[in-house]
């Protein structure tokens, strides 16, 4: 599976100011896991030290958040958008 | 008074304290926290005493030292200050000793809280350089970034979700903004908008100028504290969207009394929601310290955020200070809004609806004691939501011009009320 993943400024200097970055998985864990290895420094900061992703993130699979869906045991296919964004006031 | 920072000292993470220029940035690149403004509290306490403020003029600039500007305010210069009304026909309704309202439907220019937010982030824009400011909106942060852009000379993009009140839409409209209508709800707006936002130069004002935005809404708590005698409040109920401004009222009561115009007293800040999309009450009555996101679906439209920003840090708030949350169906909405309409003459929008009705049910349950005090934050004004009274509240009755007519109707009337 060929996922893609985006992110927003001023975080996407964490993933070489990649506008996408291709990934291979097939859940959103197999892809954190992929982008671990490859940004080491970006993961670092958006996972708690228990795996969570940290409460200010929101992780989407193309429009949907993930904890809409199963978490990041979301099963992704070829092509699906995951985007790591934080969390924006409102109103 | 330092000419490129004001009184601030710098942008600080809420989650880890590492500390960031004063810029347009709003997210630490450690965990991804959000940044709050630092102030240099011993040059404003020398600065700013009672005195000073009251020798100011009557807007929310009075307080200027707390607000994240580094020279004086060019946007928005004459909003605040709105009136602070004893409400003894409403507190009798809910059953309440006291009863206050903090009315912001008739705030300067658009009629809602958020042209504090807005003054503040379009003076601290155009102290950074931009020309053009944009948003992401449930309707009333749209309609005061349209229509503060236009009186300061800035080009506006508000982003809505496109199923908006029409009194919304147009009400931003009409200035000139450059409006887009977005086919979801306000998170799947706001997820666009974190994208856009660094892309073409804007200042986002609740994306990467929210640092000195959401410190906008403090003034609503100041403007409390010295309208009630220098005082604070034992309960405040706010109603809550991202739940930004719950979190800035208590903020406000912490200041005044760090520098020592108001004197530490016991208070509660509870938070209302419309059931219809209600993540924080429903984690807050769970006990919970993290909410779950929801799709929203009420009448409630300006409350209608689903995954709310600042949802753990409004936890917090009401849990350190004795708060409650609780949340009303639409029905309940429309009888709050007539409420403080038949009791107080003050015609809110939906969000007010929900914080009256929020209201009285804290009241019912004891949440708030009979003999307490109370503020009800109403924020928004209900002629931009027509749509969610009408068919509710009666209409008129249509008769010829003629005398007759219209004394038979009265006898009708007459009748109607002996039987009734
Ligand atoms: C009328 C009104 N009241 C209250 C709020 C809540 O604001 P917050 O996002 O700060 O909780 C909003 C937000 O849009 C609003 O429009
Ligand atoms: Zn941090």
């Amino acid at each position: 599976m060929r996922i893609k993943v985006r992110t927003q400024e001023p975080l996407r200097k964490l993933l070489d100011n990649e506008q996408v970055v291709e990934v291979s998985g097939t859940t959103v864990f197999e892809v954190i896991k992929t982008l671990q290895v490859r940004y080491p420094r970006f993961v670092e900061r958006l996972l708690e030290s228990d795996g969570s992703v940290r409460r200010f993130v929101n992780v989407y699979v193309n429009e949907e958040d993930i904890r809409f869906l199963q978490n990041q045991q979301t099963a992704l296919r070829d092509g699906d958008e995951v985007r790591i964004i934080s969390a924006i006031a409102g109103g | 008074m330092d000419k490129q920072t004001g009184f601030m000292k710098a942008l600080k993470c809420r989650e880890c304290g590492r500390e960031y220029p004063l810029a347009a940035t709003h997210v630490c690149e450690f965990d991804f926290g959000p940044l709050e403004v630092a102030y240099d509290y011993d040059r404003i306490k020398q600065s700013l005493t009672k005195k000073a403020i009251e020798s100011r003029g009557k807007n929310m600039w009075r307080y200027r030292e707390l607000l994240p500007i580094a020279g004086e305010p060019t946007v928005g210069c004459e909003v605040g200050f709105t009136p602070l009304i004893k409400a003894d026909r409403l507190a009798k309704r809910l059953g309440i000793r006291e009863l206050w309202i903090k009315n912001d439907t008739v705030n300067y220019p658009t009629l809602s809280f958020k042209d504090r937010v807005v003054s503040v982030a379009l003076s601290r824009a155009k102290e950074l350089g931009f020309t053009t400011v944009a948003c992401a909106s449930t309707g009333n942060l749209a309609n005061s970034v349209a229509a503060n852009a236009a009186a300061a000379g800035l080009k506006a993009y508000v982003f809505i979700p496109s199923d908006l009140e029409q009194g919304k839409i147009l009400n931003s409209l009409v200035y000139g903004a450059n409006v887009v209508g977005i086919k979801g709800h306000y998170d799947e707006v706001n997820r666009l908008c974190a994208e856009i936002a660094g892309k073409y130069g804007w200042a986002f004002v609740n994306v990467n100028m929210r640092p000195y935005y959401a410190e906008g809404s403090k003034s609503m708590g100041f403007e409390i504290i010295e309208q009630l005698g220098w005082k604070i409040p034992q309960h405040t109920v706010v109603p809550m969207a991202s739940g930004s401004l719950l979190t800035k009222i208590q903020k406000s009561y912490q200041e005044f009394v760090k520098l020592g115009l108001v004197q530490q007293s016991r208070y509660s800040v509870h938070g209302a929601q419309a059931t219809g999309c209600s993540p924080i009450s429903v984690a807050q009555k769970a006990g919970l310290d993290f909410f779950k996101p929801v799709k929203p679906n009420t009448i409630a439209k300006s409350l209608a955020i689903g995954t709310p920003a600042d949802g753990f840090y409004a936890l917090k708030v009401m849990k350190e200070t004795g708060g409650a949350a609780d949340d009303v169906t639409d029905d309940e909405i429309r009888d709050g809004i007539k409420m403080l309409a038949e009791c107080e003459g003050i015609f809110a929008e939906t969000a007010g609806g929900v914080t009256v009705a929020v209201a009285k049910k804290l009241v019912a349950t004891g949440k708030i004691p009979a003999m307490d005090s109370a503020v009800l934050c109403i924020t928004g004004n209900g002629l931009k939501t027509l749509e969610s009274v009408a068919g509710h509240v009666g209409q008129a009755r249509e008769i010829r011009p003629s005398l007759r007519e219209f004394e038979s109707l009265l006898e009708a009337e007459n009748k109607s009320t002996v039987t009734a």
